[in-house]
């Protein structure tokens, strides 16, 4: 059966055999950057082709339809249109940060991608604070939102990224506190013994109530911390014609837009990780049989299926709610999604120590 | 803010939330049978548009090149932007009588916005509005349209 592991196995063995291991870790390192780069330019294609068609068909239109079947290469062709455009840097802008906030955004996207195990076996690194990594490292891309709001010498983009500060901060709350009900569960911050965890059954069923408010409170701050409609006033078009990124043309606004699709894929896979069982394939208590026909699905299909998932279901949010005004965002946050969260959490404590989860 | 008005809160929000992914969701399930949009150039044979789209006005003339205009100019002056000139003349009636008469009908389509007041002036409802509306041309000059149509006359019994 086709398995990812078998294959970084054999590929780690021969380059253990044939070379210096210091080199090989090397040759590993410099695979390792090439896959996710190629990762990013995938996520890149298929993200906004699939934004822009779940849109149109949830408005009754067509969407893209002349580059290729059915319109299928239209992200190539912006894509390439973007690579062509000159980066332009405005006269009085801060040069160096310029420069750098689109460069550090999405490096930061690409360190999150380090504890997700995309198959069984396949993972970066299998570090034993995974959750906890994970919100670590995504709570510092704001820096990069607030350099470019703060470089770019534009009250427009110094808006759109203050307004990004308050509502990352908050939301990181609600998010770590619904990731925390699952490692409360688990026990573990590990995403391998999370995802072995769930062998039985996926956390969202196996958790009852308070598995099933974390999962909507972490869809909802997940929304929120990407910065995505309905809780785009970072860059809300209408009051602050794009927000932190105004100023910002080309490749450098590329950088910034493959990170925000980017992020959505992480918080994604997090939380097909964390609820949804990851790599796991379906399985129903004591079936055996049924099981047993699940395991046939290569693992890979079963974390990018559910991940899909999640983003379509962010997809519709954005395509169907209005945005938010800054008061009603944080109150929502703040009178709402952070009380439920940690009545929650107790709950969720009593259950763990009293094992009523199946 | 009381305990039972918060729960209410959250309950309304959610089902309003609900109800809104309910339609968009539909749409989505449905969209190959339901798709609004027109392919427009592709589709220029089987394009069919709106009664009351208004494209550009027209004078209406029946099969045997008569109209229904008497030249009263009331849609000229009903006309906010000008777009309207009607140039006049005597027609002698069969009793020697001089009766005043439609000569040119001059109409700037590059002045016009289509707000209808003409039609809606017109006492004998000799002008309408067409769903005509492919107007782009590369000489400004032939937007000024002559609308009686040569060697038309009023429609007999038309005052």
């Amino acid at each position: 059966m086709f398995s990812l592991e078998d294959i970084t196995q054999s590929v780690h063995n021969w380059l253990y055999e044939t070379m210096h291991p210091t080199l090989a870790l090397m040759v590993e390192f410099a695979i390792i950057g090439v896959l996710v780069i190629a990762l990013f330019a995938f996520l890149g294609l298929v993200l906004v082709m699939m934004e822009r068609k779940v849109s149109s068909w949830m408005q009754l239109r067509l969407g893209p339809n002349r580059i290729g079947p059915w319109g299928w290469f239209q992200t190539v062709a912006d894509t390439v249109k973007l690579i062509v455009k000159e980066g332009m840097t405005p006269n009085n802008v801060d040069r160096l940060l310029f420069n750098l906030a689109p460069i550090l955004v999405i490096i930061v996207s690409m360190v999150i991608m380090a504890p997700i195990m995309f198959a069984k076996g396949f993972q970066i690194w299998d570090i034993n604070i995974g959750v906890l990594f994970v919100s670590a490292v995504s709570s510092l891309s704001i820096i990069g939102i607030l350099m470019a709001g703060w470089a770019s010498n534009n009250k427009y983009s110094l808006l759109g990224a203050m307004r990004s500060g308050a509502q990352i901060v908050s939301y990181e709350l609600s998010a770590g506190l619904s990731m925390l009900t699952i490692v409360v569960l688990t026990g573990s911050l590990k995403m391998s013994d999370i995802i072995q965890a769930q062998e039985t059954g996926w956390w969202l069923f196996k958790g009852h109530i308070p598995a099933i408010i974390a999962f909507v409170i972490f869809i909802i701050a997940a929304t929120a911390e990407t910065n995505r409609a309905p809780f785009d006033l970072a860059e809300a078009e209408s009051e602050l014609t794009a927000g932190f990124h105004t100023e910002y043309s080309g490749m450098k606004f590329a950088l910034f837009f493959l990170a925000e699709y980017v992020n959505i894929f992480v918080v994604c896979a997090i939380g097909a990780t964390l609820f949804l069982g990851g790599w796991m394939p379906f399985h129903v208590g004591n079936w055996e049989q049924f099981n047993h026909i699940m395991d046939y699905i290569p693992t890979s299909i079963w974390f990018f299926g559910k991940t899909f998932f999640l983003i379509f279901v962010i997809m519709w949010f954005r395509w169907t709610f209005p945005r938010l005004r800054i008061d009603q965002l944080l109150n929502l946050e703040w009178k709402y999604l952070l009380p439920i969260s940690i009545f929650n959490i107790l709950l969720v404590t009593v259950i763990a120590l009293a094992g009523w989860h199946f | 803010m009381n305990l039972k008005q918060y729960f209410a809160d959250i309950f309304n929000g959610v089902k309003s939330l609900a109800t809104g992914m309910k339609v968009t969701g539909g749409y989505f399930l449905r969209h190959h049978k339901e798709k609004i949009t027109e392919q427009y150039p592709d589709n220029r044979d089987t394009l069919v548009l709106a009664e009351r789209f208004r494209g550009e006005v027209v004078m209406l003339h029946d099969e045997n090149n008569e109209h229904a205009c008497t030249g009263c100019t009331a849609c000229e002056l009903a006309c906010p932007n000008g777009t309207i000139k009607i140039i006049t003349k005597f027609d002698i009636s069969p009793e020697g009588k001089k009766k005043k008469a439609v000569d040119t009908f001059i109409y700037h389509l590059e002045l016009c916005t289509m707000c209808n007041l003409c039609v809606e002036a017109c006492p004998t409802g000799a002008i309408s509005m067409a769903n005509t509306f492919e107007h782009s041309v590369f000489d400004r000059s032939t937007l000024t349209k002559q609308l009686n149509k040569p060697g038309s006359k009023i429609r007999a019994g038309v005052e």
